[in-house]
Protein backbone atom coordinates (compact mmCIF):
# COMPACT_ATOMS: atom_id res chain seq x y z
CA UNK A 1 0.00 0.00 0.00
CA UNK A 2 2.97 2.31 -0.54
CA UNK A 3 1.71 5.86 -1.38
CA UNK A 4 3.80 7.96 -3.20
CA UNK A 5 4.78 11.49 -0.38
CA UNK A 6 3.69 14.56 -2.63
CA UNK A 7 6.92 16.58 -3.44
CA UNK A 8 9.26 14.11 -1.35
CA UNK A 9 12.10 13.74 -3.31
CA UNK A 10 14.62 12.58 -0.88
CA UNK A 11 18.19 13.03 -0.57
CA UNK A 12 20.06 10.39 -1.48
CA UNK A 13 23.87 9.92 -0.59
CA UNK A 14 25.62 10.26 -3.85
CA UNK A 15 28.80 8.57 -2.69
CA UNK A 16 27.29 5.78 -0.96
CA UNK A 17 27.02 2.55 -2.90
CA UNK A 18 22.75 1.64 -2.35
CA UNK A 19 23.60 -2.23 -2.03
CA UNK A 20 25.44 -1.61 1.31
CA UNK A 21 22.23 0.12 3.20
CA UNK A 22 19.92 -1.97 4.63
CA UNK A 23 15.94 -1.20 3.50
CA UNK A 24 14.93 2.18 5.89
CA UNK A 25 18.35 2.59 6.85
CA UNK A 26 20.65 6.28 6.07
CA UNK A 27 24.18 6.76 5.83
CA UNK A 28 25.66 9.05 8.37
CA UNK A 29 28.75 9.76 9.09
CA UNK A 30 29.07 10.44 12.59
CA UNK A 31 28.06 8.68 15.81
CA UNK A 32 25.22 8.71 17.43
CA UNK A 33 24.69 7.38 21.02
CA UNK A 34 21.60 4.89 22.34
CA UNK A 35 21.41 3.72 25.67
CA UNK A 36 18.45 3.74 27.70
CA UNK A 37 20.22 4.71 31.38
CA UNK A 38 23.08 6.22 32.52
CA UNK A 39 26.58 5.86 31.17
CA UNK A 40 28.35 2.92 33.71
CA UNK A 41 32.25 3.74 34.92
CA UNK A 42 33.80 0.42 35.95
CA UNK A 43 37.19 1.02 36.67
CA UNK A 44 39.53 -1.27 34.58
CA UNK A 45 41.00 -2.73 37.95
CA UNK A 46 37.18 -3.86 38.84
CA UNK A 47 36.71 -5.32 35.20
CA UNK A 48 36.15 -8.69 34.05
CA UNK A 49 35.02 -10.75 32.02
CA UNK A 50 32.96 -14.18 32.30
CA UNK A 51 31.69 -16.92 30.26
CA UNK A 52 29.06 -18.74 32.49
CA UNK A 53 26.25 -21.17 31.79
CA UNK A 54 25.77 -24.40 30.42
CA UNK A 55 30.13 -25.11 30.85
CA UNK A 56 32.23 -27.02 32.98
CA UNK A 57 33.62 -24.26 34.82
CA UNK A 58 32.91 -20.38 34.48
CA UNK A 59 35.78 -19.14 32.73
CA UNK A 60 37.00 -15.21 33.74
CA UNK A 61 39.84 -12.90 32.53
CA UNK A 62 40.53 -10.00 34.56
CA UNK A 63 41.27 -6.61 31.94
CA UNK A 64 45.08 -7.27 31.50
CA UNK A 65 44.63 -11.32 31.11
CA UNK A 66 41.29 -10.51 28.29
CA UNK A 67 43.78 -8.08 26.85
CA UNK A 68 46.70 -10.33 26.66
CA UNK A 69 44.27 -12.46 24.13
CA UNK A 70 45.25 -12.45 20.43
CA UNK A 71 42.90 -9.64 19.17
CA UNK A 72 41.99 -8.65 15.70
CA UNK A 73 41.35 -5.12 13.45
CA UNK A 74 37.39 -5.35 12.31
CA UNK A 75 35.89 -3.60 9.60
CA UNK A 76 32.53 -3.58 9.01
CA UNK A 77 29.09 -1.85 8.57
CA UNK A 78 27.14 -1.28 11.16
CA UNK A 79 23.31 -0.52 11.09
CA UNK A 80 20.99 0.56 14.40
CA UNK A 81 17.72 -0.10 14.80
CA UNK A 82 16.83 3.92 14.77
CA UNK A 83 17.71 4.01 11.25
CA UNK A 84 21.16 5.23 11.34
CA UNK A 85 24.10 3.01 9.00
CA UNK A 86 28.06 4.09 9.47
CA UNK A 87 30.18 2.59 6.88
CA UNK A 88 33.50 0.63 7.19
CA UNK A 89 33.62 0.83 10.73
CA UNK A 90 37.30 0.09 12.05
CA UNK A 91 37.45 -1.91 15.89
CA UNK A 92 39.77 -3.94 17.66
CA UNK A 93 39.08 -6.60 19.43
CA UNK A 94 38.96 -10.40 20.59
CA UNK A 95 36.92 -13.01 19.05
CA UNK A 96 34.09 -14.69 20.67
CA UNK A 97 35.56 -17.71 18.93
CA UNK A 98 39.07 -16.97 21.13
CA UNK A 99 37.38 -16.67 23.93
CA UNK A 100 35.29 -20.11 23.91
CA UNK A 101 38.16 -21.64 22.85
CA UNK A 102 38.52 -25.34 24.80
CA UNK A 103 35.03 -24.87 25.65
CA UNK A 104 33.01 -27.76 25.75
CA UNK A 105 29.25 -26.85 25.42
CA UNK A 106 25.60 -27.92 24.09
CA UNK A 107 24.14 -24.27 24.41
CA UNK A 108 22.80 -23.13 21.35
CA UNK A 109 21.88 -19.91 22.65
CA UNK A 110 24.01 -16.97 24.16
CA UNK A 111 22.87 -14.26 26.33
CA UNK A 112 25.61 -10.88 26.35
CA UNK A 113 25.24 -9.63 29.69
CA UNK A 114 26.40 -5.75 30.86
CA UNK A 115 27.25 -3.33 33.53
CA UNK A 116 23.98 -1.19 34.74
CA UNK A 117 21.84 -4.80 34.07
CA UNK A 118 21.47 -4.45 29.72
CA UNK A 119 20.68 -8.09 28.38
CA UNK A 120 20.80 -9.10 24.49
CA UNK A 121 20.03 -13.22 23.47
CA UNK A 122 21.50 -14.44 20.37
CA UNK A 123 21.84 -17.47 18.87
CA UNK A 124 25.73 -18.79 19.77
CA UNK A 125 26.33 -19.92 15.84
CA UNK A 126 25.40 -16.30 15.05
CA UNK A 127 28.83 -14.79 17.57
CA UNK A 128 30.94 -17.93 16.40
CA UNK A 129 32.74 -18.69 13.17
CA UNK A 130 34.02 -14.80 13.05
CA UNK A 131 31.01 -13.32 13.09
CA UNK A 132 31.16 -12.11 17.23
CA UNK A 133 33.65 -10.02 18.98
CA UNK A 134 34.24 -8.35 21.74
CA UNK A 135 35.78 -5.29 21.16
CA UNK A 136 37.39 -2.64 23.36
CA UNK A 137 39.04 0.10 20.31
CA UNK A 138 37.41 2.16 18.11
CA UNK A 139 38.94 4.22 15.47
CA UNK A 140 42.32 3.17 16.99
CA UNK A 141 41.08 4.90 20.44
CA UNK A 142 40.36 3.17 23.73
CA UNK A 143 36.69 2.71 23.00
CA UNK A 144 34.56 5.97 24.76
CA UNK A 145 31.86 5.18 27.44
CA UNK A 146 29.29 6.26 25.79
CA UNK A 147 30.13 3.93 23.42
CA UNK A 148 30.53 0.98 25.09
CA UNK A 149 33.92 0.89 26.52
CA UNK A 150 36.15 -0.43 28.19
CA UNK A 151 34.69 -3.21 25.88
CA UNK A 152 31.48 -3.91 23.77
CA UNK A 153 30.16 -6.47 21.82
CA UNK A 154 30.57 -6.27 18.11
CA UNK A 155 27.99 -8.29 16.27
CA UNK A 156 27.36 -6.29 12.83
CA UNK A 157 25.40 -8.31 11.05
CA UNK A 158 22.76 -7.95 13.47
CA UNK A 159 20.86 -4.41 14.08
CA UNK A 160 23.26 -2.97 16.81
CA UNK A 161 21.24 -3.27 19.94
CA UNK A 162 22.83 -6.44 19.82
CA UNK A 163 26.43 -5.59 20.03
CA UNK A 164 25.93 -4.91 23.86
CA UNK A 165 27.97 -2.21 25.45
CA UNK A 166 29.66 -2.40 28.54
CA UNK A 167 29.23 -6.21 28.23
CA UNK A 168 30.84 -7.86 31.17
CA UNK A 169 29.95 -11.86 30.23
CA UNK A 170 28.33 -14.54 28.23
CA UNK A 171 25.97 -16.63 29.52
CA UNK A 172 25.68 -20.17 27.43
CA UNK A 173 21.99 -21.12 27.62
CA UNK A 174 20.50 -24.28 26.19
CA UNK A 175 17.27 -21.82 25.61
CA UNK A 176 17.07 -18.89 24.34
CA UNK A 177 15.82 -16.04 26.51
CA UNK A 178 14.95 -12.49 25.23
CA UNK A 179 16.68 -9.56 26.67
CA UNK A 180 15.96 -6.03 27.31
CA UNK A 181 15.04 -4.83 24.17
CA UNK A 182 13.58 -8.29 23.25
CA UNK A 183 11.31 -8.01 25.94
CA UNK A 184 10.35 -4.25 25.34
CA UNK A 185 9.06 -4.79 21.40
CA UNK A 186 12.29 -5.20 19.47
CA UNK A 187 12.51 -8.38 17.29
CA UNK A 188 14.04 -11.21 19.18
CA UNK A 189 16.42 -11.38 15.95
CA UNK A 190 17.16 -8.27 14.49
CA UNK A 191 18.51 -8.68 11.04
CA UNK A 192 18.84 -5.22 9.14
CA UNK A 193 18.78 -6.86 6.04
CA UNK A 194 14.88 -8.47 6.48
CA UNK A 195 14.38 -4.96 8.45
CA UNK A 196 13.43 -7.13 11.63
CA UNK A 197 13.26 -4.02 13.83
CA UNK A 198 10.08 -4.80 16.03
CA UNK A 199 8.25 -7.55 17.51
CA UNK A 200 6.39 -9.56 15.02
CA UNK A 201 8.32 -8.15 11.54
CA UNK B 1 -5.52 -4.04 10.90
CA UNK B 2 -7.14 -5.47 14.20
CA UNK B 3 -6.03 -9.17 13.20
CA UNK B 4 -2.65 -8.27 12.83
CA UNK B 5 -2.79 -5.62 15.96
CA UNK B 6 -3.37 -9.16 17.63
CA UNK B 7 -0.38 -10.07 16.49
CA UNK B 8 1.60 -7.94 17.79
CA UNK B 9 2.52 -6.94 14.65
CA UNK B 10 2.86 -3.24 13.35
CA UNK B 11 2.22 -2.68 9.74
CA UNK B 12 2.53 0.94 8.03
CA UNK B 13 -1.34 2.63 8.08
CA UNK B 14 -2.11 5.43 6.10
CA UNK B 15 -2.05 8.44 8.38
CA UNK B 16 -3.71 12.08 7.14
CA UNK B 17 -2.51 15.08 8.21
CA UNK B 18 -5.29 16.93 10.13
CA UNK B 19 -3.47 19.64 11.28
CA UNK B 20 0.01 21.65 11.70
CA UNK B 21 0.63 23.91 14.83
CA UNK B 22 3.23 26.50 14.60
CA UNK B 23 5.34 25.86 18.11
CA UNK B 24 8.30 27.94 17.86
CA UNK B 25 10.62 29.02 14.80
CA UNK B 26 12.06 25.64 14.23
CA UNK B 27 9.69 23.39 15.41
CA UNK B 28 5.74 22.11 14.29
CA UNK B 29 3.06 20.00 15.84
CA UNK B 30 1.80 17.56 12.96
CA UNK B 31 -1.53 15.94 13.94
CA UNK B 32 -2.47 13.02 12.30
CA UNK B 33 -5.68 10.76 11.97
CA UNK B 34 -5.14 7.27 11.99
CA UNK B 35 -7.79 5.07 11.40
CA UNK B 36 -7.15 1.69 13.38
CA UNK B 37 -5.10 3.24 15.52
CA UNK B 38 -4.48 1.33 18.84
CA UNK B 39 -3.73 3.59 21.49
CA UNK B 40 -0.20 4.20 23.03
CA UNK B 41 1.52 5.12 25.85
CA UNK B 42 3.25 8.56 26.89
CA UNK B 43 7.01 7.99 25.68
CA UNK B 44 6.29 6.03 22.48
CA UNK B 45 7.37 6.77 19.16
CA UNK B 46 6.65 5.92 15.54
CA UNK B 47 8.22 5.19 12.37
CA UNK B 48 7.27 7.35 9.44
CA UNK B 49 7.75 6.76 6.30
CA UNK B 50 8.37 8.50 2.55
CA UNK B 51 8.27 7.65 -0.73
CA UNK B 52 10.00 9.64 -4.04
CA UNK B 53 8.12 8.64 -7.40
CA UNK B 54 11.24 6.96 -8.23
CA UNK B 55 10.24 4.54 -5.02
CA UNK B 56 13.24 5.71 -3.49
CA UNK B 57 11.60 5.72 0.85
CA UNK B 58 13.02 7.34 3.64
CA UNK B 59 11.98 6.31 7.10
CA UNK B 60 12.62 8.10 10.33
CA UNK B 61 11.49 7.87 14.15
CA UNK B 62 9.81 10.28 16.25
CA UNK B 63 8.24 10.56 19.20
CA UNK B 64 4.31 11.39 20.16
CA UNK B 65 3.66 14.12 21.36
CA UNK B 66 -0.15 13.26 22.68
CA UNK B 67 -1.69 11.66 25.45
CA UNK B 68 -3.89 8.70 23.91
CA UNK B 69 -6.58 9.75 22.13
CA UNK B 70 -8.74 7.66 19.71
CA UNK B 71 -7.19 8.08 16.22
CA UNK B 72 -5.13 11.09 16.70
CA UNK B 73 -1.61 10.81 16.88
CA UNK B 74 0.21 14.11 17.30
CA UNK B 75 4.15 14.47 16.54
CA UNK B 76 6.08 17.67 17.27
CA UNK B 77 9.17 17.39 14.60
CA UNK B 78 12.49 19.68 14.94
CA UNK B 79 13.03 21.29 11.61
CA UNK B 80 17.22 20.14 10.76
CA UNK B 81 18.81 22.87 8.11
CA UNK B 82 20.57 19.74 5.84
CA UNK B 83 17.45 17.28 7.10
CA UNK B 84 16.09 14.52 4.69
CA UNK B 85 12.85 13.96 6.59
CA UNK B 86 11.99 16.94 8.83
CA UNK B 87 12.01 20.02 6.53
CA UNK B 88 9.63 17.92 4.31
CA UNK B 89 6.93 17.44 7.50
CA UNK B 90 7.89 20.59 8.69
CA UNK B 91 7.24 22.77 5.29
CA UNK B 92 5.85 20.22 2.11
CA UNK B 93 3.05 18.45 4.27
CA UNK B 94 -0.33 19.90 4.05
CA UNK B 95 -4.04 18.71 5.81
CA UNK B 96 -5.31 16.01 3.54
CA UNK B 97 -1.74 15.11 3.03
CA UNK B 98 -1.13 11.34 3.42
CA UNK B 99 2.19 9.32 4.45
CA UNK B 100 3.13 6.13 6.10
CA UNK B 101 3.10 5.72 9.75
CA UNK B 102 3.81 2.02 11.70
CA UNK B 103 3.66 2.63 15.36
CA UNK B 104 3.31 2.21 18.80
CA UNK B 105 7.07 1.26 19.37
CA UNK B 106 8.92 0.81 22.37
CA UNK B 107 7.79 -0.57 26.01
CA UNK B 108 10.68 1.02 27.67
CA UNK B 109 11.06 4.93 27.91
CA UNK B 110 7.49 4.78 28.79
CA UNK B 111 4.82 6.15 31.76
CA UNK B 112 1.42 5.32 32.52
CA UNK B 113 -0.31 7.44 36.02
CA UNK B 114 -0.35 3.62 37.52
CA UNK B 115 3.49 3.46 38.09
CA UNK B 116 3.14 6.70 40.36
CA UNK B 117 6.08 8.74 41.07
CA UNK B 118 7.85 11.22 42.35
CA UNK B 119 8.16 11.90 38.22
CA UNK B 120 11.21 14.11 37.67
CA UNK B 121 11.12 14.80 34.09
CA UNK B 122 14.35 16.45 32.61
CA UNK B 123 14.49 17.77 29.23
CA UNK B 124 16.91 19.38 26.60
CA UNK B 125 15.04 20.96 23.40
CA UNK B 126 12.83 19.19 21.52
CA UNK B 127 13.35 16.16 24.33
CA UNK B 128 10.44 17.68 25.52
CA UNK B 129 8.35 16.06 23.10
CA UNK B 130 7.80 12.33 25.06
CA UNK B 131 7.97 14.06 28.29
CA UNK B 132 5.16 16.11 27.07
CA UNK B 133 3.14 13.00 26.35
CA UNK B 134 3.56 12.39 30.38
CA UNK B 135 2.48 15.41 31.34
CA UNK B 136 -0.55 15.21 29.05
CA UNK B 137 -1.12 11.78 29.85
CA UNK B 138 -1.39 12.48 33.71
CA UNK B 139 -3.83 15.50 33.05
CA UNK B 140 -6.18 13.77 30.67
CA UNK B 141 -6.28 10.69 33.51
CA UNK B 142 -6.89 13.42 36.12
CA UNK B 143 -4.21 12.13 37.97
CA UNK B 144 -1.89 14.27 40.83
CA UNK B 145 1.00 12.27 40.72
CA UNK B 146 3.60 14.50 42.15
CA UNK B 147 5.72 15.67 39.02
CA UNK B 148 8.33 18.13 38.31
CA UNK B 149 9.93 18.90 34.78
CA UNK B 150 13.17 20.89 34.58
CA UNK B 151 13.48 21.93 30.68
CA UNK B 152 16.27 23.83 29.04
CA UNK B 153 15.88 25.79 25.96
CA UNK B 154 18.15 28.09 24.38
CA UNK B 155 15.75 31.29 24.71
CA UNK B 156 12.54 32.23 25.57
CA UNK B 157 11.23 31.73 21.78
CA UNK B 158 12.65 28.23 21.87
CA UNK B 159 10.45 26.86 24.39
CA UNK B 160 7.81 24.52 22.95
CA UNK B 161 4.42 23.91 24.59
CA UNK B 162 5.16 26.87 26.78
CA UNK B 163 1.39 28.37 27.45
CA UNK B 164 -0.19 25.02 27.37
CA UNK B 165 2.64 24.05 30.63
CA UNK B 166 2.17 27.10 31.91
CA UNK B 167 -1.75 26.37 31.94
CA UNK B 168 -1.25 22.48 33.56
CA UNK B 169 0.97 23.64 36.05
CA UNK B 170 -0.33 23.09 39.56
CA UNK B 171 -2.29 19.59 40.57
CA UNK B 172 1.12 18.03 41.54
CA UNK B 173 3.11 19.60 38.32
CA UNK B 174 5.53 21.61 38.88
CA UNK B 175 7.54 23.24 35.66
CA UNK B 176 10.63 25.02 36.03
CA UNK B 177 12.65 26.75 32.82
CA UNK B 178 16.25 27.23 32.19
CA UNK B 179 17.46 29.46 29.23
CA UNK B 180 20.81 28.72 28.46
CA UNK B 181 21.64 31.62 25.64
CA UNK B 182 19.42 34.12 26.30
CA UNK B 183 16.64 35.63 28.77
CA UNK B 184 14.14 37.76 28.48
CA UNK B 185 14.03 41.01 30.46
CA UNK B 186 13.26 40.20 34.50
CA UNK B 187 13.98 36.61 33.70
CA UNK B 188 14.22 34.86 37.44
CA UNK B 189 14.47 31.32 36.91
CA UNK B 190 17.88 29.46 35.56
CA UNK B 191 20.05 30.97 32.82
CA UNK B 192 22.93 28.25 32.43
CA UNK B 193 22.85 24.49 30.91
CA UNK B 194 21.77 21.99 33.50
CA UNK B 195 24.42 21.03 36.08
CA UNK B 196 24.35 18.84 39.41
CA UNK B 197 23.34 22.03 41.97
CA UNK B 198 20.59 22.76 39.62
CA UNK B 199 19.38 19.15 39.64
CA UNK B 200 20.09 19.21 43.37
CA UNK B 201 17.80 22.22 43.79
CA UNK B 202 15.17 20.56 41.53
CA UNK B 203 15.01 17.28 42.12
CA UNK B 204 12.95 15.34 44.80
CA UNK B 205 15.69 13.70 47.55
CA UNK B 206 17.09 10.35 46.47
CA UNK B 207 15.05 8.79 49.73
CA UNK B 208 11.56 9.92 48.15
CA UNK B 209 12.72 7.45 45.48
CA UNK B 210 11.85 9.20 42.13
CA UNK B 211 11.44 7.87 38.47
CA UNK B 212 13.47 9.87 36.37
CA UNK B 213 12.75 10.79 32.47
CA UNK B 214 15.64 12.29 30.59
CA UNK B 215 15.76 13.22 26.83
CA UNK B 216 17.71 15.80 24.67
CA UNK B 217 20.47 15.71 23.08
CA UNK B 218 23.31 13.38 23.66
CA UNK B 219 25.48 15.48 25.65
CA UNK B 220 23.33 16.82 27.61
CA UNK B 221 21.42 13.47 28.49
CA UNK B 222 25.15 11.76 29.57
CA UNK B 223 25.43 14.92 31.50
CA UNK B 224 22.27 14.87 33.51
CA UNK B 225 22.15 10.87 33.94
CA UNK B 226 25.76 11.06 35.45
CA UNK B 227 25.21 13.73 37.38
CA UNK B 228 22.01 12.18 39.06
CA UNK B 229 23.80 9.13 39.65
CA UNK B 230 26.74 10.98 41.60
CA UNK B 231 23.46 13.10 43.52
CA UNK B 232 22.70 9.38 44.61
CA UNK B 233 19.84 8.62 42.61
CA UNK B 234 19.13 5.01 41.63
CA UNK B 235 20.94 4.19 37.79
CA UNK B 236 17.76 1.94 37.36
CA UNK B 237 15.62 4.45 38.10
CA UNK B 238 17.17 6.80 35.57
CA UNK B 239 15.71 6.08 31.97
CA UNK B 240 17.01 8.09 29.11
CA UNK B 241 16.15 8.82 25.36
CA UNK B 242 19.03 10.50 23.63
CA UNK B 243 18.74 12.26 19.98
CA UNK B 244 21.13 13.74 17.96
CA UNK B 245 21.16 16.18 14.87
CA UNK B 246 21.42 13.08 12.80
CA UNK B 247 18.13 11.95 12.09
CA UNK B 248 16.90 14.73 10.65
Amino acid sequence: MTVVSRGFRGRRAADVNPARVPPGQYVTRDFPVLSAGPTPHTALRLWDFSIIGELDQPRVWTWEEFRALPSEEITRDIHCVTKWSKLDTVWRGVAVDTLLEGIETSAEYVTAYSDGGYTTNLPLEDVTGGKGWVVFAYEGQPLAPEHGGPARMLVPHYYFWKSAKWVRGLRLQSTDEPGFWETNGYHNYGDPWQEQRYSGD
Amino acid sequence: MAGTALLGRLTWQLAELVEVVAETPHVKTIVFDVPGWPGHRAGQHVDVRLTAEDGYQAERSYSIASASDGTRVALTVQRLEDGEVSPYLTDELRPGDKIELRGPIGGYFVWEPSEGGPLMLVAGGSGIVPLMAMIRTRAAADDDTETRLLYSSRSQDDVIYSDELERLSGNGLTVVHTLTDSQPPGWTSYARRVDAEMLAEVTPAPAERPRFYVCGPTPFVEAVAESLVQLGHDPRAIKTERFGPTGG
